[in-house]
Formats: structure tokens, C-alpha cells, sequence
């Protein structure tokens, strides 16, 4: 890096990205590959990681026991099994990558939704001698309700299978098929051997057959510019700032962060639920006014009438409201240990707002093999069907297809406190 | 196509924020831990930023040890002074006044009772619910494993292999009396995000971290900083030389290593820092070791 780089590291993208499939599958050598070639790990912990204790240098995977680079807990360690989400971090010139690192094993399902809510990708690891497995499905499913917008199937171990171009096409065919049914469009596919390095960071010899891009590539390539920015405005509200400090006697800037949209100086807003309205004062930071903010943005906002707005509340541009319903239809994926019954009470965070909500029917159950729906009263944990919930109070909230930000909540059991589900308002 | 787009470091800043505002509107008494070290300056510097033109809505607390060096408690007061900040300082003192040390007592041991210990006394002393430190998930392989939102029991242990579920951007702050959390609003910042922002958004930080010509003791590989008072805690026959170095990170005096390094002003850090090949954690004592960071985070390290 030169001083005349310093401009071009400002313009660094970032990518956030999930990988799921189990150690099995070849994950911890993938994601020690990435990490050294993108110099994403130090050398220090690598030596720390090594097979061979004697060895004075680490210059590729093989070199390296990559589980114990991955698997941060003792816990792990002891059981040879990725238990929670491990973040990597690793940089090319032109992106930065937060890498969610997600354990494969069923119990451990509610750790891989946490590490995938986020992603702007998802990488899945399948390996090519065992295909599609009942869990490469359920990830795929649980990825595809996220919205993740961009899926990736990696086909790793292709050297076991002599880099056999059908065995590949078959596990493609079988991929696309399952995602074409709950309308998964972009996936990608790639075959790959993260031992050797094929296709990961580099083209090889073994696949010529495969026109494709190579992994990295495909990372740095795919679009992170969401349409975020162009959709309806919407700014959950966090705080009201009062300083009352003898400068700012009567200020109130009202604070949150940009779930979407842009807003300008002047716009014309309204409150929700309260449907009061005013109009854009400033758009104050620490560094100054601005004339406009996109999401997703943390500003305050200030506007020209002294009207009622509190957390919880939500700013919207008029005329481009929100539904406010008390009740709601949603997805759920449920991770809660005790499963979710017609009836029972909630509490749902949606944004920045909590409300009681109550369990009134259990639309279906989806069988993840098949896809199918099935009549059910429960979701046991790891299950996932659609719920309609009644609220004490309405959410203003958008479909989650339309808006990831205000389309989702967290469900929380009030008495042990727990996250016990997510929901995607449908 | 989107034609309004975030930097990555402009990207990291706005979640950096958002997390920081959520807990002042969802607990009673926070509290940010402030460790006088780079990290906590662009946390600080942060917070100051969530909540401008208001000034910060909560104390910063440093749990000194009372062997942090100079350089550092010198900047601490001028920095806390300049922008107005409640600086409150705790020490173990009952440990302290036992004459508690690495050498004799073992860095383990020292660093149980200074600083875990009295970071679990000021928590509990002060009765805050939830306390903002400036860990980084890039730093080692068990803060990789943590939630930003990070529970903690009545004791102030984590518990690694239940941590609680936590989604999108939606941070769920409901606890029991008597639990806490920590919270680590730069959990996805690297030590190359950390070093460009503190360069583009001018953050002061301690002048140890630019290179000079400093006394350091020479133990094996690592560059420790000579300091007269610090003489018994040397080993026998240690002599120091001048050594033209920095610190990438900052802890205490006996056990904090220093780099060899000729950058004096940030740009010459970041570009430093860039073509690292070293974690920055390697010039820390207390890390090396199987699991010692994973046992002390159990016990309510921070």
C-alpha cells in the first residue's frame, strides 16, 4: 500500500457473507483457503494452528489444522463440530468481507439464522461425493426465507470425485430444481476443491470443462448495491434527543437509523402510528448538516413543527404509508426450545418498537424436503411454517419481500427473555 | 442501479451508532469502558457522534491496574477533559494494596484479580445493566465467537455455548434483574478499519502508537518498554537499549510488547499496518496460552 492508495481503500465495498454446510463438507479447509490467500489470517495464528510443530512456515491449507483456526471454543474443539457463528474478516483491493461462519448441525440451526439475517450472500457447501443432503435443504430453504440475494452453491471435493463435470451437473440440476420451487432465482454454482485450491482463488487445470468464474471472483463481482435507497422512506425512530443544555434549550432531534429510502431537507413526513405530519428541518451529524441521507445511514433528524414523537414511532415520507394492522401474517422460522403453540403470548420486536402478540392460528407447517405445507398446531425448534399472530397494538410494518428492514421481527419469550423466533412478515 | 452508496467505513460507522443508541433507549445505566487504548478512542469518538449536538448520555469507566504507562493516564485526563466526558476510575485496591504483580504472582493471576476482578467490582459498585467495550471480533479466535449483544449472568460469566439468538439489526435487550450485558459496537471492525478511520476522522489517540526512539528491554522476540519505575518487574541481568518502536495495542507496561517501527504520523501507520503479517494480539502476554482468552472471557473479562 502506497500513499496513493489511500483513496482507493476509501472506496472499499462491503460484502457481508454467510457460509453454511459442516465441517464435513470441506467448510473449515474452504475458509482457511480464502483466508490465506487473501492474507486474511496471520501468521502468527496460522503457526499457532499448524500440523506440524517443527514446521517454521505456513504456505497452504495443508499445512494447517484449519478447524482449530475456525472453531474458537474449547467446546468446539473437544467435539470436532462448529457450534456457533464465527465472524472472519478478509480483504481483497477492491472489498472487505464480514464472513459469518455457521455451524451445520441441526440443533445448532438458530446460530446459522443469526449469522445469515444479515448476508448479502451465502455460500453452501455441498460435498460432491454425498450431493444433496436433508440439511444442504433446510439451509437452502432457511436462506431463501432470508431473502438473502445472492446464493451460492459450492460443489468442494471435486478431487475426490476425479473433477467429474456430470457429477457436478447432477448436484446443479438437483439445486436448481428445489430452489425454482420456492423461487430462488440467481443461484449460482460452482465446483471446486478448497484442498487444492481449483476454482476457489485460482482456475486450475482439473475443470476447464466449467466456464465460470472462480469463487473469489464471483465475490467480488456480485452487486451489493441493493435498491435500499430507492425505496419508500422509513426511519424507525431510537431516541428523542433533548440536550436542554443552555446552547440547545428546545432542541429535539429525533435519532434513528435509515431502514430505507432517501430524505431530503424539506420533505414532507409523517408520524406512525399517530399520523401527525411537519416538515424536514435539518438532517444533523457530528460532522455537520446535510442535505440529504440515504439509507443506511444513522442520523437525527430535526423538523419545523413541535409534534409528538417517541421511540417506536416511525417517520415516513406522506403519502407513502406503511400498513398498520393489529394483527400480522408471517413466516417463522422458531429456535426457541419450547415450541410455539397456538395461543400462547409473545412479545415481538419489530424495528424499535415491542408489542404483546398472541399465537391465533398456525396457517401451516412446511415440510423441507417436499416444500409441502402440512396442517399443524405448533412449530417444534427448527421448524418453520406460517403464523398469524393477533397484536395488542398495530405494527407499522412492510412485507418483508418489499423491505428487509421493516419486514422482519424477533420473537421474545417474556419470561426466560429469550429469542425464540424469527418472523418475516409476508 | 443505487446511486447512493456507503463506504465500508461509513457502512461500519452507521451499525456502530445504531447499536450504541439502542441500548441508551433500552437500559437503565449503561456504562462504556474506556481502556485509553485506540479502540476505545474510536468507540468514544463514536458514541460522541451518536448522540451530537447532546453530550454523551453515560460515564466512561476505566478499570485501571495501576501499571498502565504514562503516556496513557496523561492522555486519559486531557482526553476526558477536552471533550467533557465523566471519566470514573476503579481500582482493585484490596489486591493492590497486597501488592499484586506479574512477576511474582504470575500474569494470570495478576490479570484475574486487576482486571477482570476489578471490572466485575466497578460493574457491580456502579449498578450498571449493561457496559459498551471495544472488543473486536478480529482480534482472537474466541471474540470471533461473539454476539454484540453479549449476556451475562448475575456473576458477570458468558456462557459460550448458549449465547442467545440475534437477528438482522434487532437487538433484543430484555434481561433479569441482576444480569448484564456487554456490548461491543465495533465487533466487525478490523485493526486495518480501526487504524483508517482514526487517520480520516483525526481521532486522538496515546502518542505511544507513533514510532520513536524508546528505552525497550529485548527478551527473545519480544520488545518490552523499560521504565525506571517498573525495575522490578525485569528480569535478572535485562538492560535496556534505545529502540526506534511503537505499540500496536496498549495494555499494561510489564506485559505489553512493543513492534519495531519507523511510522511516526498515521499515514505511515495504515500503510504499516496493511502489510502486517502479525496479529496485533501477538505483543499481548496474557494471550498466549491454549485457551486463556476464552477462560477469562468465562469469568467476566472483558
Amino acid at each position: 500500500m502506497t500513499k496513493a492508495n489511500f483513496d482507493l481503500v476509501k472506496e472499499i465495498e462491503l460484502l457481508r457473507l454467510v457460509t453454511v454446510g459442516s465441517v464435513d463438507d470441506g467448510k473449515s479447509t474452504l475458509i482457511g483457503r480464502l483466508l490465506i490467500d487473501t492474507k486474511g489470517a496471520f501468521e502468527d495464528q496460522l503457526m499457532a494452528v499448524r500440523k506440524q510443530k517443527g514446521t517454521t512456515t505456513v504456505s497452504s491449507a495443508a499445512d494447517i489444522d484449519l478447524a482449530m483456526l475456525t472453531d474458537g471454543l474449547s467446546a468446539e474443539r473437544e467435539q470436532g463440530i462448529t457450534i456457533d457463528v464465527a465472524y472472519r474478516y478478509f480483504a481483497t483491493p477492491k472489498r472487505k468481507f464480514i464472513m459469518a461462519d455457521c455451524p451445520g448441525h441441526e440443533q445448532y440451526t438458530r446460530n446459522m439464522v443469526t449469522g445469515s439475517s444479515t448476508a448479502n450472500a451465502a455460500i453452501i457447501l455441498i460435498d460432491a461425493r454425498h450431493g444433496v443432503l436433508a440439511q444442504t435443504k433446510r439451509h437452502t430453504h432457511i436462506l431463501g426465507l432470508l431473502g438473502i440475494p445472492h446464493l451460492i452453491v459450492a460443489v468442494n471435493k471435486m478431487d475426490l470425485v476425479d473433477y467429474d463435470q456430470s457429477t457436478f451437473e447432477k448436484i446443479r440440476e438437483e439445486m436448481d430444481e428445489y430452489c425454482a420451487k420456492q423461487g430462488i432465482k440467481d443461484l449460482i454454482c460452482t465446483p471446486m476443491s478448497a484442498l487444492t485450491g481449483d476454482m476457489v482463488t485460482i482456475r486450475g487445470e482439473n475443470m476447464d470443462w466449467y466456464e465460470g468464474d472462480t469463487l473469489l471472483e464471483t465475490l467480488e463481482s456480485l452487486s451489493v448495491l441493493d435498491d435500499l435507497d430507492e425505496k419508500p422512506f422509513r426511519m424507525p425512530v431510537q431516541l428523542v434527543n433533548r440536550p436542554q443544555t443552555s446552547d440547545l434549550p428546545d432542541y429535539r432531534g429525533f435519532m434513528g437509523t435509515i431502514a430505507s429510502g432517501t430524505i431530503k431537507v424539506g420533505d414532507a413526513i409523517t408520524v406512525v402510528p399517530s399520523g401527525l405530519s411537519s416538515t424536514v428541518k435539518e438532517i444533523v451529524t457530528f460532522d455537520g448538516n446535510l442535505e440529504e441521507a440515504f439509507a443506511p445511514q444513522s442520523i437525527t433528524l430535526t423538523l419545523n413543527d413541535n409534534i409528538d414523537i417517541s421511540r417506536g414511532d416511525m417517520l415516513v415520507h406522506t403519502g407513502e404509508p406503511t400498513t398498520g394492522e393489529k394483527s400480522l401474517i408471517a413466516n417463522v422460522c422458531w429456535i426457541g426450545d419450547e415450541p410455539l403453540e397456538r395461543r400462547k403470548k409473545y412479545i415481538i420486536k419489530h424495528t424499535t418498537r415491542q408489542v404483546k402478540a398472541l399465537v391465533d392460528d398456525v396457517v401451516f407447517k412446511r415440510e423441507i424436503h417436499t416444500l409441502e405445507k402440512e396442517d399443524a398446531d405448533a412449530l417444534a425448534m427448527n421448524e418453520i411454517g406460517q403464523i398469524r399472530f393477533k397484536l395488542q397494538q398495530p405494527l407499522n410494518c412492510d412485507s418483508y419481500a418489499d423491505n428487509r428492514m421493516t419486514g422482519s421481527f424477533i420473537i421474545i419469550d417474556s419470561f426466560t427473555n429469550n429469542t425464540v423466533g424469527a418472523g418475516m412478515i409476508v | 442501479m443505487s446511486k447512493h452508496k456507503l463506504t465500508q467505513l461509513k457502512a461500519l460507522e452507521a451499525e456502530s451508532i445504531h447499536i450504541i443508541r439502542e441500548v441508551v433507549a433500552e437500559f437503565r445505566n449503561p456504562v462504556m469502558l474506556y481502556s485509553v487504548g485506540k479502540d476505545s478512542s474510536v468507540l468514544v469518538h463514536l458514541a460522541r457522534k451518536a448522540f451530537y449536538p447532546a453530550p454523551l448520555p453515560f460515564s466512561l469507566l476505566h478499570v485501571d491496574t495501576g501499571f498502565k504507562f504514562k503516556e496513557m493516564y496523561d492522555f486519559r485526563d486531557a482526553f476526558c477533559e477536552e471533550i467533557g466526558a465523566n471519566l470514573i476510575v476503579r481500582k482493585n485496591d484490596d489486591a493492590i494494596s497486597k501488592g499484586m504483580n506479574p512477576k511474582e504472582f504470575g500474569v494470570a493471576r495478576c490479570c484475574g484479580a486487576l482486571k477482570t476482578q476489578g471490572l466485575l467490582d466497578a460493574l457491580e459498585e456502579g449498578g450498571y445493566d449493561a457496559a459498551f467495550g471495544g472488543a473486536r471480533r478480529d482480534e482472537e479466535k474466541s471474540r470471533a465467537k461473539e454476539r454484540v449483544f453479549s449476556m451475562r449472568d448475575e456473576f458477570g460469566q458468558w456462557d459460550p455455548k448458549n449465547q442467545r439468538p440475534e437477528l438482522w439489526n434487532i437487538y433484543n435487550g430484555r434481561i433479569h434483574d441482576g444480569e448484564s450485558v456487554r456490548v461491543f459496537p465495533i465487533s466487525n471492525w478490523t485493526e486495518m478499519d480501526i487504524w483508517s478511520y482514526i487517520r480520516e476522522e483525526n481521532i486522538p489517540i496515546v502518542p505511544l502508537y507513533f514510532a520513536k526512539e524508546r528505552p525497550m528491554i529485548e527478551r527473545g522476540d519480544m520488545l518490552i518498554p523499560y521504565y525506571e519505575e517498573n525495575k522490578d518487574q525485569y528480569l535478572e541481568g535485562e538492560e535496556p537499549t534505545m529502540v526506534m518502536s511503537r505499540f500496536r495495542t496498549l495494555g499494561c507496561s510489564p506485559c505489553t510488547g512493543a513492534v519495531r517501527s519507523d511510522a511516526t504520523n498515521m499515514d505511515e501507520i495504515v500503510i504499516e499496518a496493511a502489510a502486517s503479517k502479525r496479529s496485533e494480539r501477538e505483543t499481548r502476554i496474557i494471550d498466549h496460552g491454549s485457551n486463556s482468552m476464552e477462560d477469562k472471557k468465562k469469568e467476566g473479562y472483558f
